[in-house]
């Protein structure tokens, strides 16, 4: 069910790679023209971030593992563009335009003097609910069984693989936020409640370096079933 | 060559869009909640339109150009914004801002308090936050808990405090392994976690964001804020190093 993307846990990676020269906040210079882009190109409004983490989880296993950070940004970009009709393969292809864009779109257009404000305001998740929480901090919650967008097959989804059918204790409620499992595939924001799940590393994993350790991750009450 | 590239993998879209059509954008019909087959959804799909990303360059700074030069040439993109972008990324916003709330935080027990319990508000009032950072929460250190941050599906971070993540935090060995095998991973950064002490990972799988509150080193009581800023690293923030020690304050 789950994608290239979903790797907590996984076996086989080696050592955290430390080698990068950290006196530069953009390792290549690329790096940070292509993060410039992707915020620049978002600010269009033409897609959501949770589309855009969908489209980088959507590219071919073999690609994702190959590329670096900034590399699946691209191919990412790239993807968007083309889904959403801005560019055309043949202009992707070409590295040139064929036509200008729409006036609403160029309208829309990310100017210098607007970068400061646009980054901070950011686009905040949280929402008006007028459904309660289903439930309280401390009560005990099993995670759906299986790891996977209920409606879209093969569909953006925030339960990691590895935290599916665990039993957990609610130690934080955030109110209401935007469902990335809907509103990356366009369907509405469909806001509902989100809580951080503590886990106990012991019902995780085989081996756990501690079985008192833990895990907490940020759970939509869609994940959640009471235990 | 271009051209046999092309083809080639063209058909290898096809069998792969077979098995996973929700790539494919579903504009049309709002959120029903029923099931319903993905493939229903698909728009009609031509061949070059899965994954163009594979029609761009293979050097990645060509990559990067292309998108540009198109984005630019329809009139969607402003260079300049390009450049003020990047620039508020290596100047302004980075890893100093965390820095100075955790300063702050050792020195002085009521803005303590008030960040453990409503960060935002703090954060805002102070001027900061924004595109990923939009909801924070800070953890703090303890002798019983030390807290360590992570994002295994993509890499989360809390830019407006941090500034853009490194390299190691980004990788697929620390997604993979932070959250089963946190003390191993804390001893390649050189910290060791007492067997008494907790670790407890934070993987940030929504839009709020965590920042660790480090433990004040010892032998740090009369420095201001400044100094003890100078000892608050990075990495200490993320919960995988520890702050400065006293001698070494700024």
């Amino acid at each position: 069910m789950t994608r290239i993307h979903d790797m907590g846990g996984r076996f086989g990676d080696g050592p955290v790679p430390r080698e990068d020269d950290e006196s530069r906040i953009f390792a290549k210079d690329w790096h940070g023209r292509a993060l410039a882009l992707t915020v620049a190109a978002g600010a269009l409004g033409k897609w959501n971030i949770d589309a855009s983490r969908h489209v980088k989880e959507c590219l071919p296993p073999a690609d994702y593992a190959k590329f670096g950070y900034y590399e699946k940004w691209l191919a990412g970009l790239a993807n968007l563009l083309v889904e959403h009709g801005i560019a055309s393969p043949e202009e992707i292809a070409a590295g040139r335009s064929d036509a200008p864009a729409p006036d609403d779109l160029v309208a829309r257009r990310l100017d210098a003097a607007r970068v400061k404000a646009a980054l901070r305001s950011g686009g905040p998740s949280a929402r008006y609910s007028s459904d309660g929480p289903a439930f309280a901090t401390g009560a005990k919650v099993r995670t759906s069984a299986i790891a996977g967008n209920r409606t879209q097959n093969g569909g953006h989804t925030r339960l990691p693989a590895y935290a599916a059918g665990r039993v957990g204790t609610i130690v934080l409620h955030h109110g209401a936020h935007v469902f990335p499992d809907s509103n990356a595939h366009f369907n509405g924001e469909a806001p509902q409640h989100l809580y951080t799940v503590s886990f106990a590393a012991g019902d995780l994993w085989q081996h756990a370096e501690s079985p008192h350790d833990e895990v907490r991750l940020d759970l939509w009450e869609d994940y959640l079933e009471p235990a | 060559m271009r051209k046999t590239v092309t083809v080639s993998t063209s058909q290898i879209f096809c069998i792969l869009i077979r098995s996973s059509a929700t790539c494919i954008r579903a504009n049309t019909g709002r959120w029903t909640g029923a099931g319903k087959p993905a493939q229903d959804n698909a728009m009609p799909h031509d061949h070059h339109d899965d994954n163009p990303h594979r029609l761009l360059p293979s050097e990645p700074a060509l990559r990067v150009k292309a998108l540009e030069t198109i984005l630019v040439e329809k009139g969607l993109i402003d260079p300049a914004a390009l450049d003020a972008i990047i620039d508020l990324y290596e100047r302004d916003i980075g890893p100093q801002i965390g820095a100075g709330l955790v300063a702050r935080a050792w020195n002085d027990p009521e803005f303590r308090a008030a960040l453990l319990t409503d960060a935002d508000r703090v954060i805002t009032e102070l001027g900061h936050g924004g595109r990923q950072g939009e909801h924070v929460v800070v953890v703090e250190n303890t002798p019983d808990t030390h807290n360590l941050v992570v994002c295994t599906l993509c890499s989360c971070y809390p830019w407006p405090l941090l500034g853009i993540p490194p390299g190691w935090y980004k990788s697929d060995s620390y997604r993979a392994r932070a959250v089963r095998e946190p003390r191993a991973v804390l001893a390649e950064f050189g910290v060791t976690l007492a067997e008494g002490t907790t670790a407890r990972v934070w993987d940030s799988t929504a839009e709020i964001r965590y920042l660790v509150l480090p433990m004040r080193p010892e032998g740090t009581e009369g420095l201001d804020e400044a100094a003890l800023a100078s000892l608050v690293t990075r990495d200490s923030m993320i919960g995988a190093g520890l702050p400065r020690s006293a001698g070494t304050a700024a």
